[in-house]
C-alpha cells in the first residue's frame, strides 16, 4: 500500500515534469535549441496566479487563463528579442543566450517578487479521493487527480494537433528539415513562434499545478524541474511528444521512490545519474529516433 | 628591444600575459606596503586569483575546445574537498608553503580524475547535452557532498552518509566533513603570492597547450570535427585533454579558494557559481585568455566596490551576457556592423579627417628623414 502510495505521487510530480518536458522537447525538436529559459516562464506564470487569485480576487480558472496568456506572451517576446537574432549562429551562442534570459526572468522576479517564499493558496477546490482497496486504504489528494487528469488531457490535445492541423504538419516539417519546409511554404518564423507560445502556456499549466502541490513559490521555483523536466525530456528521447511522457513520468517515480527509499537528500543525485547513464546507453532517449549527421 | 621584436608574435604575446600578471601583483604590493588598501580589499586578493584560474580553464573549454561546460563548479568543490581534508589531516603539519602546494596538487588530480571520469561519457555526446550532463554533474557533487560525512582517529578514517554518530569514532577521532556543515575550523593557508604563482602555472601550461601541435588539433575539433576527423585527428583523445586540463585547474583554484577560509561546505559551490565563471569568459571574450583574466578581476571587484547597487549585479550579467551574444554572434547584427563600419569609412567628412592624418602622417615622416 505504500508503495503504491509513492507510485501515484511519482505519477503525480512526473505529469508536471511531463508538461514542463513538452515544451522543452518542441521547442528542441523544431529551433533545435535548449531553451533553458523555459523553467523561469514556469515560475513567472506561477506569480501571475498567485497576485491574480490572492490580491486581485480572482477566481482560479480565470487566474489561469490569464496566466496563461501573458506567458505566451512573454515566450513570444523571449523569442522574438533574444532566440530570433540568433538564428544561424552557433549553437553555443544561442545557449549561452539561453541561460542569459533565464537568468535575467529569475533575478527580475526577485526585485519584483523577493526571495521570500510565497505560500501558493492551492487552486484545486475538490475533495481529496478516499480508496479502500483490497486491504488496504489511500488517500490520493485532489492535486494529484487534477495534475494526471490535466497531464493526459494535454497530452492527448498535443498530439491530436501536430498530427491533424494545418500547423501541427508544420511543426513536424520544420523538425525534420527547416530548409526544406521553407521551400514548400512552410512559415518558418511563424511556426517557431507558435510552438513558443505553446511551450509558454502549457508551462503556466505547470506552474499552477507544481505550486498547488508544492506551495512554497521563490523567484527560483522553476530552475530545478525545468532542468528535471529537460532531463525527462532527453530520457524520453528529444523531439518526441510520447516520449517527453513517458520520460517525465518514470522521473517523477524515481525521484519520489528515491526520496522515500534511499535518502531525501540524495534524490536529485538519483534523477541526474540516470540522465547519465541514459546518455551512455540510449543517447537518443527511450523512444527517439537515431539522427543522422551530414557534412 | 630587438629580441623583443624579433620574437614570434604569440610569444610576444604570451610575454605580455604573464607580464600583466607580475605588474598587477607588484602594484599590490606596492599598494599594500603604502598602506592603502583596506582590510576588505586585502580580503579581494585570493578570490581574484581563485576566480582568474577559473575563468583561465574554463575558457579552455568553452573557447578553446568549444564545449559549454556548466559544471565547472562541480570540479572547483571536488578538488577543494580532496585538497581540504588532506589539509587537516597532515598539510598543516607540512610548512606552510610546502603544505598548500600539495593540497592544491592532490585537489587539482582528484579534479582531473572526475574529469577524465564524466569526460569519457560526456564527450561522446554533442552540443547541448553537454551543457546538461555537467550541469548535471555539479549538481551530483553538490548533493553527494552534503550528505558525506568522514571523521579519522587512531584507527583510520571512517565514511558515512547518514550522520556524524554513525561514523563511530573513537574518543580521540575527529570529525573532517561533517555533512551540509562541511568542513570547519581549518587554518588558513592561501596567500595571495599563492594565488599570484598558480595563476602564472595555469596560464604556463594553457598557453603553451593552446600553441602546440595538441592546442590546434583541440581548435581544429572545435571549428569543424568532422573535417577533424576525417584528417585524422584522435577527437575523442583532445577533447579529453582540454578536458581534465581544464577540470585540474579548476580544482587547484578549488583548494586555493578552500584554504583562504576557516569553513567549507559544499553549497559554496553550486550552479551560480558556474554561471559567474561563464560570465567571465563570456565578457572577456571567448576563446581570449588575457580576456578572461581582466574580465574576472574587474567584474569581481566592482560590485564589491559598488555595494549600494549589488542586487542589481546578478540582473546586469543577464544583461550583460545576451547584449553580448546578439551584438558578436547574430547573423544580422554582424552584417549591419559591416555596413556601419563602410558608411562610416565611406562618409566625405570621415574620408577628409582620414586623408588629413595621412597627409600629417607623410608631414611628419618627410620632416624625420
Amino acid at each position: 500500500m505504500e508503495l503504491l502510495s509513492y507510485l501515484i505521487n511519482g505519477v503525480s510530480l512526473g505529469s508536471v515534469y511531463a508538461i514542463i518536458a513538452l515544451g522543452y522537447t518542441m521547442v528542441y525538436g523544431i529551433a533545435k535549441m535548449l531553451n533553458f529559459a523555459h523553467g523561469d516562464v514556469i515560475m513567472v506564470g506561477s506569480y501571475i496566479v498567485f497576485i491574480a487569485v490572492n490580491q486581485a480576487g480572482l477566481p482560479p480558472l480565470a487566474a489561469i487563463l490569464l496566466s496563461m496568456v501573458l506567458c505566451t506572451v512573454l515566450g513570444l517576446a523571449i523569442e522574438r528579442f533574444a532566440y530570433k537574432p540568433l538564428r544561424g549562429a552557433s549553437s553555443l551562442a544561442v545557449l549561452i543566450t539561453a541561460i542569459g534570459v533565464s537568468y535575467l526572468l529569475q533575478n527580475l522576479a526577485l526585485l519584483i517578487w523577493g526571495s521570500d517564499p510565497k505560500n501558493f493558496t492551492s487552486v484545486v477546490d475538490i475533495p481529496a479521493l478516499d480508496l479502500h482497496l483490497a486491504g488496504g486504504r489511500i488517500v490520493i489528494s485532489s492535486e494529484t487527480v487534477v495534475t494526471i487528469v490535466s497531464a493526459a488531457a494535454i497530452m492527448v490535445g498535443l498530439t491530436l494537433f501536430v498530427n491533424h492541423t494545418k500547423m501541427g504538419h508544420a511543426m513536424l516539417a520544420v523538425s525534420e528539415d527547416k530548409g526544406a519546409a521553407q521551400l514548400m511554404g512552410v512559415n518558418v518564423n511563424s511556426t517557431i513562434a507558435m510552438t513558443f507560445a505553446i511551450g509558454s502556456a502549457l508551462a503556466a499549466v505547470a506552474g499552477v499545478l507544481l505550486c498547488s502541490a508544492y506551495p512554497a513559490l521563490q523567484p527560483t521555483t522553476g530552475a530545478m524541474p525545468g532542468i528535471k523536466a529537460f532531463t525527462a525530456a532527453v530520457f524520453g528521447g528529444i523531439g518526441s511528444i510520447p516520449g517527453a511522457m513517458l520520460g517525465g513520468v518514470l522521473l517523477g517515480i524515481i525521484e519520489i521512490l528515491g526520496k522515500a527509499y534511499v535518502s531525501t537528500q540524495l534524490a536529485d543525485a538519483i534523477v541526474f545519474a540516470v540522465l547519465i547513464v541514459v546518455l551512455l546507453v540510449r543517447p537518443t532517449g527511450l523512444l527517439g529516433k537515431p539522427m543522422n549527421e551530414k557534412v | 628591444m630587438n629580441a623583443l621584436k624579433n620574437m614570434k608574435k604569440t610569444t610576444r604575446s604570451n610575454l605580455i600575459t604573464y607580464g600583466i600578471v607580475v605588474v598587477f601583483y607588484i602594484v599590490v604590493q606596492a599598494l599594500t606596503a603604502g598602506g592603502l588598501l583596506n582590510n576588505s580589499m586585502k580580503g579581494m586578493l585570493v578570490p581574484i586569483c581563485t576566480y582568474v584560474v577559473l575563468a583561465i580553464s574554463l575558457n579552455l573549454t568553452v573557447g578553446i575546445l568549444g564545449e559549454l561546460s556548466l559544471g565547472h563548479a562541480g570540479f572547483m568543490s571536488v578538488g577543494a574537498f580532496s585538497g581540504a581534508v588532506f589539509w587537516v589531516v597532515t598539510g598543516s603539519q607540512l610548512p606552510p608553503a610546502l603544505g598548500l602546494a600539495v593540497s592544491m596538487l592532490i585537489g587539482g588530480v582528484v579534479a582531473g580524475v572526475f574529469g577524465f571520469l564524466i569526460g569519457i561519457p560526456v564527450l561522446r555526446l554533442r552540443g547541448d547535452y553537454l551543457a546538461i550532463v555537467t550541469l548535471a554533474f555539479g549538481e551530483i557533487i553538490k548533493n553527494v557532498l552534503n550528505t558525506v560525512y568522514l571523521g579519522i582517529d587512531s584507527t583510520g578514517f571512517h565514511f558515512s552518509m547518514k550522520d556524524s554518530s554513525s561514523l563511530g569514532l573513537a574518543p580521540d577521532g575527529d570529525v573532517i566533513i561533517n555533512g551540509a556543515i562541511g568542513i570547519s575550523g581549518m587554518k588558513k593557508a592561501s596567500t595571495f603570492l599563492a594565488g599570484i604563482i598558480l595563476i602564472l602555472i595555469t596560464l604556463f601550461v594553457i598557453l603553451n597547450l593552446i600553441n602546440s601541435r595538441a592546442g590546434r588539433a583541440i581548435m581544429s575539433i572545435r571549428d569543424n570535427r568532422i573535417a577533424a576527423e576525417a584528417t585524422g585527428i584522435n577527437v575523442t583523445k583532445y577533447k579529453l585533454m582540454a578536458f581534465i586540463i581544464s577540470a585540474t585547474f579548476a580544482g587547484m583554484a578549488g583548494v586555493l579558494y578552500a584554504l583562504n577560509f576557516s569553513a567549507l561546505a559544499a553549497k559554496k559551490f553550486d550552479y551560480n557559481t558556474s554561471i559567474l565563471v561563464l560570465v567571465f569568459v563570456v565578457l572577456g571574450g571567448i576563446g581570449n585568455i588575457r580576456g578572461s583574466m581582466i574580465a574576472a578581476t574587474i567584474l569581481y571587484v566592482l560590485p564589491e566596490m559598488l555595494r549600494s547597487v549589488a542586487d542589481y549585479r546578478m540582473l546586469a550579467y543577464a544583461v550583460v551576457l545576451i547584449v553580448m551574444m546578439i551584438f558578436n554572434q547574430s547573423p544580422q547584427v554582424i552584417a549591419w556592423r559591416e555596413q556601419m563600419a563602410d558608411r562610416f569609412a565611406h562618409n566625405p567628412v570621415v574620408k577628409g579627417l582620414l586623408a588629413k592624418f595621412k597627409k600629417g602622417g607623410e608631414d611628419r615622416t618627410k620632416g624625420e628623414a
